[in-house]
């Protein structure tokens, strides 16, 4: 096991109200096969020790799928590694010496709570607004009484598989929620059990989308570069003429 | 403590309909003037809010995480099970039921685990119409595996991640709900206390973890579905919030607690590599289908894998088990693993792992075969462990996983405080001493979507529902408690950090002692010893933790502090229970109890009950009551697998 040393400058906020800034700490003998979070957790460990403030951070399963973890580490939403989160990067892709700065999401939509720690609700909100197929619980027909060819569950499946982290806003440069906001369209407009509300869907969550003071597309696809789960900005396209249908028909 | 389990009677195939008819109903119109809080948003929680708002109740929902979407549940891989017989091959609701009650090694109720198989089928349908996007055969139709040794192929999976996506489901019914106005959605709130009033459950007190503000909040139902209490362990495979706080202060307030001691060890996890290490992550069963589990013949042989000859490994299973192989059940799994290791066998930099090796495999059926079934599990592992199983063989070792035990409930699922009702992982319902691969999805969603809403009508209709407020004594007094209670754990920090003990230094130790005598094999001595350490455990938490911080902001160590001093009060009946549970049953070998061939030797002529725990004051020891399990349908038999 080898372990190496670390220069750490992270963005320290008390809150909502106040101004933040960098404080740079040092991070000696971490193992190369720590997660990032584990290596966080090292430092705030040696804080408590010393009677500082450790930093707040969001996470919860460490296994990368429950989309609660996240930071941009040296300009990158996630660190470097390709489609993982910030639990599932290791500290072997560092090297001993690297100054490494990590920093919120940043968005006009997310409000930063404390340190790390930011308020993605908005991103539950536009999934409120229509991201769901309106079924009650019960009555509902035989599962195989819908037959769905297995490209297209699987095309469906791409797409649903977004686990909900937000790095895409913030790694976008105009703060769009499309990749995001375009998965869950593109789920349920890719399945039959999602098309009797496919307009109003579209429509919906494009609306509470710009209501929430996200940004558009301009094509940067930084989004998809950070993604750890490789959503594709195909999805945006798609949403796109979903909404244009809808709102030509409809709208 | 009475325990009435309400089962009913009459034939096993009727007893949920029957039932249902005989239960009250709430009017439609009426539904409205009922509140309810859902503590909870896994597969649970989340379907009970959706259900219950959709039927008409006013639903008030509180989650930890700073979405619902969050909830463990959310991390479940391999599938969910139902009793469709899609594939012909001989599956029914019966037989669902059968390995069900069999794989919990006889230790749950026939009543409840054969509604779970009833309504399995109806789960399917609910998720399907959602949009969940299940795996498909070409025709269009829903395709299924057999999962964990079973013998039919019931189970259904949307890739690795059928848990997200079944949560995401519920999470989709929830939202819309919520857009309705028909449930209030608390995010960011950590339940502290139930708050009981003349007897009846009507309201909890939480922490909103962004302020740190302590709120009441009142109803004329609670429903926890607050997951289970694995991370007693310190290092599981659940998520770092999960905690046993909610249920352990409903137990406090007269909830009895069912088989805390039944904790499910999962054999196929990533060792663990360092002190450092926050969590332990699950590598799916279905791994062993092609996989060889194997060790070194010779104690402390260091050499690299590659370097060992074939004539010097033991595939230990495989020797043992002829039959099964590297197939059997997890418990016997994880109990070899633990075995070979502690002969000096284990290999790894801490000798605590195995290696699960599929050269074989890959020599039979081509790399790109076995790549195409495991790949997302190999890159998983390479990305943790930075070795390639497709050149050299994994290493795993068991982990604490799943908690079968829980608070108990009756076939209401109501717990032994009125108007309190515990849904999913938080009841200690259905899985008896074991739970099957791919049935904690299942009894998740049919507590949530398809049975808590009879049970909370039936209440509803059957007792006088008196209106309370938040100003009543028992809210400000579950208040007040709550708020000394943090002023008491941040007291020591005053004086600054020197001498003083961080929150996650005590839960290791904690981990350490419960792991070491609690976990997959026990014995009277080691329990005894633990149960005389977890007080001084305790002990130094309350005189010596140093939290940074106040309580009125973000504080995340406080949050862990408050989770740490339940599990170190919960750790004790843990140990009672597997104190006096003196057979080998399900998960644990008990080691005084085994066969002349050292296999689990099952006790059933003084252990076929239910250990429910009463709290019965801070001072004296919790008091143990029995359910006694009677089984008519089925013939409680000794598994084999050799």
């Amino acid at each position: 096991m080898t372990s190496i040393n670390l220069t750490l400058k992270i963005w320290r906020q008390p809150n909502n109200d106040a101004l933040g800034g960098f404080e740079t700490y040092l991070l000696d003998g971490i193992h190369t096969d720590m997660s990032f979070l584990e290596m966080l957790d090292v430092l705030n460990e040696k804080l408590t020790k010393e009677g500082k403030d450790p930093v707040a951070f969001d996470h919860d399963c460490r296994e990368g799928i429950c989309g609660m973890c996240g930071a941009v580490v040296d300009g990158v939403a996630h660190g470097p590694e390709k489609e993982v989160t910030l639990c599932q990067l290791h500290m072997r892709h560092f090297h001993s010496g690297d100054t490494l700065v990590i920093e919120p999401f940043r968005s006009r939509a997310y409000p930063i709570k404390k340190d790390l720690l930011v308020d993605r609700s908005a991103l539950d909100r536009i999934i409120q607004a229509g991201g769901y197929v309106s079924v009650n619980t019960g009555g509902t027909p035989d599962g195989n009484s819908i037959p769905i060819p297995s490209q297209q569950a699987e095309l469906a499946m791409d797409a649903a598989a977004c686990i909900g982290c937000g790095a895409c806003v913030a790694s976008c440069p105009n703060g769009a929620a499309m990749l995001f906001t375009s998965a869950k369209i593109s789920q349920l407009a890719l399945l039959p059990q999602g098309q009797v509300e496919r307009k109003n869907r579209a429509l919906a969550m494009v609306e509470q989308m710009d209501k929430e003071g996200f940004g558009n597309c301009t094509n940067a696809k930084e989004c998809e570069a950070v993604c750890p789960k490789g959503i594709s900005i195909r999805n945006i396209a798609r949403m796109n003429k979903e909404f244009f249908k809808a709102i030509l028909t409809e709208g | 403590m009475e325990l009435n389990s309400r089962a009913p009677s009459g034939p096993l195939e009727k007893k949920w309909s029957n039932h249902r008819f005989s239960n009250k109903l709430v009017n439609p119109a009426n539904r409205r003037k009922f509140n309810i809080i859902v503590v909870g948003t896994g597969l649970a929680g989340a379907s009970a809010s959706a259900t219950l708002a959709e039927q008409g109740y006013q639903v008030k929902t509180f989650c930890i995480q700073d979405s619902p979407r969050r909830a463990h549940s959310i991390a479940a891989q391999g599938g969910i099970n139902a009793a469709k017989n899609y594939q012909n091959d001989g599956d029914s609701i019966h037989r669902l039921f059968y390995d069900t009650i069999k794989g919990g090694d006889f230790r749950a109720r026939e009543a409840n685990v054969y509604r779970l198989a009833e309504v399995s089928n109806q789960i399917i349908d609910q998720c399907v119409a959602q949009g969940v996007p299940f795996a498909r055969e070409y025709g269009g139709t829903l395709a299924n595996r057999s999962f964990g040794g079973a013998q039919v192929s019931r189970t259904f999976y949307a890739r690795g991640q059928t848990g997200q996506q079944l949560l995401l489901g519920a999470y989709g019914a929830l939202s819309r709900q919520i857009h309705a106005g028909r449930v209030k959605m608390y995010t960011r709130r950590e339940m502290m206390d139930v708050v009981v009033v003349d007897g009846r459950a009507k309201g909890i007190t939480v922490r909103n973890v962004m302020t740190g503000e302590i709120e009441s909040h009142t109803a004329d139902v609670v429903i926890l579905a607050t997951g289970g209490y694995g991370n007693v362990y310190f290092l599981s495979t659940n998520a770092m919030a999960s905690n046993v706080t909610a249920a352990w202060r409903a137990h406090k307030r007269g909830a009895g607690f069912a088989n805390p001691s039944f904790v499910q060890i999962h054999p196929t996890c990533i060792p663990v590599h360092g002190d450092y290490q926050s969590k332990l992550t699950l590598m799916s069963e279905s791994l062993r289908n092609d996989g060889r589990v194997w060790v070194p013949k010779t104690k402390g042989d260091t050499r690299k894998a590659a370097n060992i000859p074939e004539s010097e490994r033991e595939y230990y299973l495989e020797n043992k088990y002829p039959s099964f192989g590297n197939l059997v059940p997890r418990d016997v799994a994880s109990r070899n693993a633990k075995e070979q290791c502690d002969y000096g066998k284990g290999v790894g930099t801490t000798g605590l792992a195995v290696y699960l090796d599929f050269a074989d495999a890959i020599k039979r059926d081509g790399k790109e075969t076995i790549y195409k079934k495991y790949g997302n599990l190999f890159q998983m592992y390479e990305k943790i462990t930075d070795s390639d199983p497709m050149v050299e063989p994994m290493m795993i070792y068991p982990a604490v996983h799943y908690t079968m035990g829980g608070l108990w409930v009756d076939y209401d699922l109501m717990t032994t405080i009125p108007g309190l009702f515990a849904i999913g992982e938080c009841n200690f319902s259905d899985h008896g001493a074991n739970r099957l691969g791919a049935s904690a999805l299942m009894q998740g969603l049919a507590d949530g979507y398809f049975i808590i809403a009879t049970s909370i009508a039936h209440y509803l209709g059957t007792n006088k529902i008196e209106v309370v407020s938040e100003h009543e004594a028992p809210f400000i007094d579950s208040k007040r408690w709550v708020e000394d209670r943090i002023s008491k754990m941040l007291k020591n920090s005053v004086g600054g950090s020197a001498g003083k003990f961080t929150v996650d230094e005590i839960h290791k130790e904690l981990g350490r002692l419960m792991w070491d005598n609690c976990g997959m094999g026990r014995n009277k001595a080691g329990l005894e010893t633990a149960l005389e350490e977890l007080p001084k455990i305790r002990k130094k938490f309350w005189d010596s933790v140093y939290l940074p911080g106040t309580n009125k902001e973000i504080n995340q160590s406080l949050e862990r502090a408050g989770r740490v001093a339940d599990f170190l009060e919960f750790g004790e009946i843990m140990i009672r229970d597997a104190l006096t549970r003196e057979e080998s049953c399900g998960c644990h070998l008990r080691e005084e109890s085994q066969t002349e061939e050292n296999e689990a030797k099952r006790d059933d002529a003084n252990y076929s009950h239910v250990s429910v725990w009463e709290h019965v004051g801070s001072e004296e020891a919790p008091v143990m009551h029995k359910e006694p399990l009677v089984f008519e349908y089925v013939t409680p038999s000794q598994r084999s697998y050799k």
